[in-house]
């Protein structure tokens, strides 16, 4: 029972970091209709940089990463403007492509500043535990954090989008792209403040995720990021829900593929039920079907 | 509205020529709409009448020649910036956006307008559109097709434009429904609005405009007083069928 329950939030804290990166992955695909495949690296430059501000710049914890969400949203609307913005009216598999460029040059870049030694990440929540079940159970400040984190992002994206003007027009470029810009909205502004948005996000799930694996080395957004991805498919690509769904969803199978089936084949049960899912629901748990326009 | 100034036409298009890549699609159309009037682009599928709005409203953009609203080319200026300058596309297929609410697309419809604004819009677009205003909530993509094209136009009409530009605006509806959109498109025009209306129901559109615009491949082939073109043999034949 104890080993059931500490599983299940090992999988609500892991699902919680996957969900805010695939968050990311999944706005940008609405509204810009790209895989930015970068956004995993800019998790671990978003780590990086706040492992800076408490390692070498004293920054308290809060602060830290207010400076790692900062510079991670710089970067997210710099690579949109450099890279992407170029190629607008280009194929998407150029566009593809240049993701993937970015994202190893941003790997590259991490390995030419902070080297390939790992450095250990301390974590920036405070740390105490709480223990239920007379002791057994053991919950980290980090899996509270996180989840309260990712509660806290949910509820305030959902509100954003529906409510607030910029949040419309948000969701009237990813319907219509044209229509949107007779209305007067700027398609390149829409999109630079979804990368902005993205990007803060995935410095969070950043730094939650080294606080509760704490090893930061140039490549550790990667896995998360492509994890993430698949989610954010999972769920149904372009949806919000959809990305927070996927992305518990795909935390729990993980964890619990590991402690129940195998632990060297985690990895591969996570893809396994991707592709089971995916060919049951083509278009992801709650993604609508697209409909063909009469 | 512009009255008062000297005799400017507010729209003016001079010789322009689109390309849809290597397709040649307007060969050298030029035309005008002065303060008031209600004028229409008239002719088959495919004689550019889209192409030739969409051109106008900056989605599209002519490989030579010039438009010009209210005396200032828009070569610079781009399509997310012309609904500022005074002019809106009512699209052709309607767009709305399907996945919203009708008062979340009236409210993006007036996404180039002060805030402060907004509710008053609304009443005055609910005057035109009655229906919409007791489907506020409604989803858009689940209206009915009259109920959408009303949705479109009410969209375009919370820009406050000067101009507004209608494509196909009775597409797919049925007669009735069409005598309701050409109704309002009289009231907004006894309101002050300029029209530019695109129609293949050549009939309709001839009889409330003041001057047309025959397209035929591209080029214009015809044009002068609404009339005029509605007793003209050759346009009854082609256009009329009769």
């Amino acid at each position: 029972m104890v080993y059931f329950l500490s599983n299940l939030v090992n999988g609500i804290t892991l699902g919680s970091v996957y969900a805010m990166i695939a968050l990311g992955y999944s706005m940008v695909y609405g509204i810009a209709k790209m895989l930015n495949f970068a956004h995993g690296d800019v998790i671990m430059v978003g780590a990086y940089v706040c492992f800076c501000a408490v390692q070498y710049w004293n920054l308290p914890p809060a602060a830290a990463v207010l400076v790692s969400m900062i510079v991670s949203t710089l970067l997210g609307v710099l690579i949109e403007g450099l890279a992407y913005r170029p190629l607008r009216q280009a194929t998407s598999l150029a566009v593809l492509i240049t993701a993937i460029g970015v994202s190893y040059l941003l790997q590259n870049l991490a390995l030419l500043i902070w080297g390939a030694t790992p450095v250990i990440f301390s974590s920036v929540v405070p740390d105490f535990k709480v223990r239920l079940l007379g002791g057994d159970l053991i919950i980290t400040s980090a899996a509270i954090f996180t989840v309260l984190a990712a509660v806290a992002v949910m509820i305030a994206l959902t509100l954003f989008v529906s409510r607030s003007r910029t949040g419309k027009a948000m969701r009237a470029v990813s319907e219509d792209r044209g229509a949107a810009e007779l209305m007067g909205i700027s398609v390149n502004r829409t999109i630079s403040v979804t990368f902005a948005i993205g990007s803060a996000l995935a410095a969070v799930a950043g730094v939650l995720l080294c606080s509760t694996y704490p090893t930061l080395t140039p490549t550790t957004g990667s896995l998360p990021g492509i994890k993430a991805f698949t989610a954010a498919v999972f769920g149904g690509i372009g949806s919000i829900p959809g990305a927070m769904l996927g992305g518990l969803l795909l935390g729990l199978i993980e964890i619990f593929g590991r402690s129940y089936i195998s632990s060297e084949l985690g990895d591969a049960i996570v893809f396994a039920v991707l592709i089971i899912v995916l060919l049951v629901r083509p278009t992801g748990l709650l993604g609508k079907p697209i409909r063909e326009k009469v | 509205m512009s009255e008062g100034k000297e005799a400017r036409p507010m729209l003016e298009v001079n010789d322009i020529h689109v390309f849809y890549g290597a397709i040649h699609a307007i060969k050298g159309i030029s035309l005008k709409v002065d303060p008031g009037e209600i004028v229409t682009l008239i002719g088959a599928n495919g004689a550019g009448k889209s192409t030739t709005l969409n051109t106008i409203a900056g989605l599209l953009r002519p490989r030579s020649g010039s438009v010009l609203f209210e005396g200032e080319s828009l070569a610079h200026v781009p399509a997310s910036k012309t609904v500022f300058r005074g002019m809106a596309l009512c699209p052709e297929g309607r767009r709305i956006f399907q996945q919203m609410n009708v008062r979340d697309n009236l409210i993006m419809g007036g996404f180039s307008r002060p805030n402060a604004e907004l509710e008053g819009s609304l009443e005055n677009v609910y005057r035109y559109f009655p229906r919409l205003k007791e489907r506020e909530r409604q989803i858009a993509g689940t209206l009915s097709g009259g109920e959408q094209q009303m949705l479109a136009m009410a969209r375009a009409l919370m820009s406050k434009p000067k101009l507004m530009m209608l494509d196909e605006p009775s597409m797919g509806l049925a007669p009735i429904l069409v005598e309701q959109i050409f109704d309002i498109i009289r009231e907004l025009h006894a309101a002050g609005t300029t029209i530019l209306l695109v129609e293949q129901n050549a009939q309709m559109a001839l009889s409330i405009a003041d001057r047309a615009y025959v397209l035929e491949t591209g080029t214009i082939s015809m044009s002068g007083e609404a009339k005029a073109l509605l007793a003209d043999d050759s346009v009854r034949k082609a256009y009329l069928g009769n």
